[in-house]
């Protein structure tokens, strides 16, 4: 072990003296309490270190210790359900030893070294394997197999494996490799956070991720494999949307990484999910999910690491063949973690004083999501959504820049819609996916051939509003045609009936991607037959106020079991109270008209 | 183990650069003596080998170097804390103010507290009623909820706090998802920490809380205008240190009042700048947001303990502009705003609260049945949204006329009008019931078409929308 000595403390950051032998990004224990540090730059035998704990009351003379291990996380039965901070300490662990406030210099392993779990091996003795290959499984809670594989860059032949009741750390199995050599397999792997974790080669992406949330899936959707940002202004509702994601998406593990944000935030999903029952296995929300919380006001240097710590989870569920999403929350936390650990480097900075290799960090991040063939031949996937807070909410600023040019789906939230309580207030002229055409088969052959095209009519529709808003601003409503007038009315409704969403209301939080095409298919076909009954002679007064119009808005609160028949008899209500010439409404409305000639309205 | 040392080389703003010390530590507290004779206090920003690098919280005037007393003090800044707090007022490093004896401490604590694990945390869901329309209607304020006050130079901000501080009440729970609780009695406390403000301001709150005999139950700690700038790093950290005293282990509900953050960062500024550090967003810190969480984070309740702090901080927007550093990274932080608007002032409506961008981020969780009524949400939702399309539609009648609105747009019209003068205004010193919050709230979604309470559940507009009486349409005039 390597003894070194601290020679200066600037906040976070400690510089110790001693260090010549260790590498970069080695973990060290600094100070007589043994605080968790980094090595991040290293000039001779100083070594600056990042220190996960409050550096209160460290000074020159105290000393350091290198471990000769980078910063590692623990992989292994008992992460589902887990909340931990930034560098993987348990939360719930330290709760229990330390009390309500967090104390420094206390740790406890990410996995728990007592609990057991019973071990079913896949493989018999004799098999060869290679780094990836699963050997067997832990039924980890209902709704999750782990499923035990060999770590990376081990092969070579199954020598022992046997079923039974392990720790984590027990011996489980045993690969001799070519050389000879005989390497234990336990239910734990460790692997450094900052290094990818290996796979075979990355695939396209070609399914859907289903949120539920109707304009993310239908206008703007994102894939098994895809990366999205959130940005926008404080209150636009990106971690609304982000907790929607994690809720109701079609994932099989969750990984929510709480990254310099709010306490209560994270109690929130703690005391929710374990109640909430996921609609895939109708178990508990929670035990599909991991928890990576560092607020805002716990260590710095702990946030920058956590995002990692969370994406080495991921991908390590994904190597079992398992499709994650992974939630950054915020992005911009953890780019002003390093913009402070820069700043106490005394490194150039590059622009709004982020250091110069934040568009290399943030690029490098997102790539370690996406589709992959797996070590073990499996397929599975990272999904990462990440939030992004922009000062001021100006998205010129460097993180969402950055971000932008990596990531395939944009939800721009705009402030005036959340003003409006217009949510998710995704604004949909400025939103965009990429990835439209990739999951189009898959809707053709799940949702229906005509969800693309409604998709698209609907979303021309809302960009002509716009266009015509601008023109009703000028010289007001009446400047417009019949046509046009309808046009607004329709899109007012998308907006309205089917974009607006309360992730708050039981019956509005997650809808099918089968009962979202059936919306479209009622909106839309109130539009034609609005603009059949205008042609023939009906007034637009008296097809706005047709009935079905208060069960068209109301659609959307129907259960999904009862969505089929509800939108069927809504369109056939738009039939009769809107069919063309001579219908009712043009009936009406020429009765009407005679009776009311005359008298001001 | 104290150790002085009189070796200070530079002097740069509130900062002393002081060498050849031995055993000093990263945050120790630090006292200083001029050669005037000016005692204050400091702490460690920095320390690299034996120069060390301390802020003054007195400031640096009357100091010099190499004559400078600089003694180490083996700890950092803490405050000595007891339930006889409770009646005094403070300066803002939480020495005696109104000439009162010392407090005998029951302990001392480090002012800068522990961060809150998250696991430990009991989610907020107490509404408080404060007797405000424009807060407990549509961004209610919970119990351990951090919600700030973004004001301007001018407006009724301090009055608006005043206000809040004297009527807070929690509801019991109802078993009647259509009845609202009684109010529940129970041990509160309000600790106010000034910073920066002027004497008129603090003697407002000084008064407020002496004529209503809440002088009682709170702490003062003042640090005003003319006092240390630096200081100002110190007072609300020893205002929420006192306040963890009293929620946690004196079981009391704790009100905090932080006013004004802005004095507080440009404070923060000053050191910086000083240290010549490398500046984020117009001069700030780029660690502004990181140090902040670290005041408004101390909010909150904890599970297994009844106290709870509930954080009002006031601050004001420079130029009026929300996207200014401030209230920006405040905003990011903080449980929702609370934003007051000039031109409501300007005409008259007090509280100007400008509801739309105003925010309470707990507020589905302390309101519906059992916490107030079944109602709430959705009522508020839709007063939000009608209030919005009734600003857009006076917007269109400001460029094209009353006359080239459709009948509905003049519906949100007259709705606005009567928003803001009947929900949003009231009296200084008046207090409403939540009941008859939303008991107006009916009465202004009467004025519009049916068909457009969209964001209702329809059996509450059929249990409580008013049954129009035998009038002409429009309403209120505007
Ligand atoms: N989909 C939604 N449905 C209902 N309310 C929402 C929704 N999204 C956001 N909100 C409201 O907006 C507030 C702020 O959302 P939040 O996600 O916390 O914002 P951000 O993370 O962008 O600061 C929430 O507390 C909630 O009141
Ligand atoms: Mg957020």
């Amino acid at each position: 072990m390597q003894q070194g000595t601290i020679v200066k403390v600037a906040g976070p950051l400690v510089v110790a003296e001693g260090l010549g032998e260790a590498r970069m990004y080695d973990l060290v224990r600094v100070g007589s309490q043994g605080l968790m540090g980094e090595i991040i730059e290293m000039r001779g035998d100083r070594a600056s270190i990042q220190v996960y704990e409050e550096t209160e009351g460290l000074g020159p003379g105290d000393p350091v210790e290198g471990t000769g291990a980078p910063l590692s996380v623990e992989l292994g039965p008992g992460m589902l359900e887990a909340v931990y901070d930034g560098v993987q300490r348990p939360l719930d662990v330290l709760e229990a030893t330390s009390g309500s406030f967090l104390k420094r210099g206390i740790s406890a392993p990410g996995l728990s070294r007592d609990k057991r779990w019973d071990f079913v091996p896949v493989l018999a003795p004799g098999a060869s394997v290679q780094g990836g290959a699963v050997v067997g499984t832990v039924q980890e809670n209902k709704v999750i197999e782990h499923r035990i594989m060999v770590p990376p860059g081990v092969s070579g032949t199954l020598e022992a494996i046997a079923a039974g009741t392990y720790t984590v750390t027990d011996e489980i199995g045993r690969v001799s490799t070519g050389d000879g050599a005989k390497v234990p397999l336990r239910l734990m792997q460790t692997w450094p956070v900052r290094i990818p974790r290996p796979y075979v080669r990355k695939v396209s992406v070609t399914e859907p991720l289903v949120t539920g949330t109707r304009v993310i899936d239908t206008f703007f959707p994102l894939t098994k494999g895809g990366v999205a940002c959130i940005p926008g202004p404080f209150g636009a509702g990106k971690t609304v949307t982000q907790h929607q994601v994690a809720k109701w998406s079609n994932a099989e593990v969750v990984v929510f990484i709480g990254c310099g944000e709010r306490g209560n935030e994270m109690t929130d999903v703690l005391m929710e999910f374990p109640e909430l029952t996921d609609p895939y296995s109708g178990e508990p929300l929670m035990k599909r999910t991991v928890l990576v919380a560092n607020t805002s006001n716990m260590p710095v240097a702990a946030r920058e690491a956590s995002v990692y710590t969370g994406m080495t989870m991921a991908e390590y569920f994904r190597d079992m063949g398992y499709s994650v999403v992974l939630q950054a929350d915020s992005t911009s936390r953890w780019a002003e973690a390093m913009r402070e650990i820069s700043g106490r480097l005394e490194e150039m900075p590059g622009e709004e004083g982020f250091p110069a290799y934040l568009g290399t960090k943030l690029a490098a991040f997102y790539e370690r999501a996406g589709r992959v063939t797996t070590l073990g031949g499996a397929d599975g996937s990272v999904t990462a959504v990440g939030s992004v807070s922009p000062p001021g909410g100006d998205l010129s600023e460097p993180v969402v820049q950055n971000t932008l040019r990596v990531v395939k789906v944009f939800w721009a939230l705009q402030d005036r819609l959340a003003y409006e309580r217009h949510f998710p207030a995704i604004d949909w002229l400025t939103s965009y996916s990429l990835y439209l055409d990739k999951v189009e088969p898959f809707w053709r052959e799940n949702v229906s051939a005509e969800f693309r095209g409604r998709r698209d009519e609907c979303m021309r529709m809302l960009q002509r509003e716009n266009d015509l808003a601008e023109i009703v601003r000028l010289v007001g409503l009446e400047a417009l045609s019949g046509e046009e007038q309808i046009l607004m009315e329709t899109a007012k409704s998308i907006r309205e009936d089917f974009l607006q969403q309360n992730a708050f209301r039981d019956d509005d939080q997650f809808t099918s991607l089968k009962k979202q095409d059936e919306l479209l298919r009622i909106i839309l076909l109130f539009h034609t037959r609005a603009i059949a009954a205008h042609a023939s002679g009906g007034a637009l007064r008296e097809i706005f106020a047709a009935p079905v119009r208060e069960r068209i808005a109301r659609a959307k609160y129907v259960t999904e079991d009862e969505a089929q028949a509800v939108l069927d008899s809504i369109a056939a209500d738009i039939e009769t109270q809107l069919v063309a010439e001579g219908g009712p409404i043009a009936a009406a409305t020429s009765e009407r008209r005679a009776v009311a000639e005359g008298r001001p309205s | 183990m104290i150790r002085t040392y009189t070796t200070t080389r530079d002097i740069v703003g509130p900062l002393l650069l002081v060498e050849k010390v031995a055993d000093v530590k990263y945050n120790e507290l630090v006292e200083l003596e001029y050669p005037d004779g000016t005692r204050t206090l400091g702490n460690v920003l920095e320390i690299d080998r034996d120069v060390a690098l301390v802020q003054a919280f007195g400031g640096t005037r009357g100091s010099n170097p190499y004559e400078t007393k600089v003694r180490f003090l083996g700890r950092s800044l803490e405050l000595g804390v007891s339930r006889d707090m409770l009646g005094r007022v403070f300066d803002g490093l939480g020495r005696p103010r109104d000439g009162g004896p010392e407090i005998i401490p029951d302990k001392r604590m480090s002012i800068y507290g522990e961060p809150i694990n998250p696991t430990a945390r009991d989610f907020p869901d107490d509404f408080i009623q404060t007797g405000v329309s424009a807060i407990d209607g549509l961004n209610p304020l919970v119990r351990g909820q951090k919600l700030p006050i973004f004001s301007g130079s001018g407006l009724p901000h301090n009055q608006l706090a005043a206000q809040i501080a004297r009527q807070s009440a929690v509801l019991n729970r109802s078993d009647d998802p259509g009845k609202v609780g009684a109010k529940m009695e129970g041990e509160f406390a309000v600790v106010f920490a000034a910073m920066g403000i002027t004497f008129e301001d603090a003697d407002f709150f000084e008064g407020e809380f002496r004529s209503t005999a809440a002088i009682e139950r709170a702490v003062l700690f003042l640090n005003l205008a003319d006092d240390p700038a630096v200081e100002r790093i110190a007072t609300p950290r020893m205002a929420l240190t006192a306040a963890e005293y009293l929620a946690y282990e004196c079981d009391m509900h704790v009100l905090v009042i932080l006013t004004d953050m802005t004095y507080y960062c440009e404070a923060l500024r000053e050191v910086s700048a000083a240290r010549k550090e490398v500046p984020g967003r117009r001069g700030y810190p780029g660690y502004l947001y990181t140090d902040l969480a670290t005041i408004y984070e101390r909010a909150g309740r904890i599970k297994g303990r009844k106290g709870s702090i509930t954080q009002v901080p006031i601050l004001s927007m420079p130029d009026d502009d929300k996207t200014h550093p401030i209230p920006d990274l405040t905003g990011y932080i903080t449980e929702g705003q609370i934003i007051l608007d000039r031109p409501l002032h300007r005409r008259g409506i007090y509280p100007p609260v400008a509801v739309l961008p105003s925010l309470s981020r707990l507020k589905q969780k302390g309101i519906g049945p059992g916490k107030t009524r079944e109602d709430h949400a959705d009522l508020s939702n839709q007063l939000f949204g009608a209030y919005a399309r009734g600003i857009q539609a006076k917007e269109l009648a400001v460029i094209l006329g009353e006359a080239a609105l459709s009948d509905s747009d003049r519906a949100f019209v007259a709705f606005a009008d009567a928003f803001e003068e009947r929900f949003i205004a009231q009296g200084e010193h008046e207090e409403r019931s939540v009941e008859e919050t939303l008991a107006i709230g009916w009465e202004l979604v009467a004025l519009l078409p049916r068909t457009e309470l969209k964001r209702i559940k329809d059996e509450f507009v059929e249990k409580y929308l008013p049954v129009p009486e035998a009038v002409g349409p429009g309403g209120a005039e505007g």
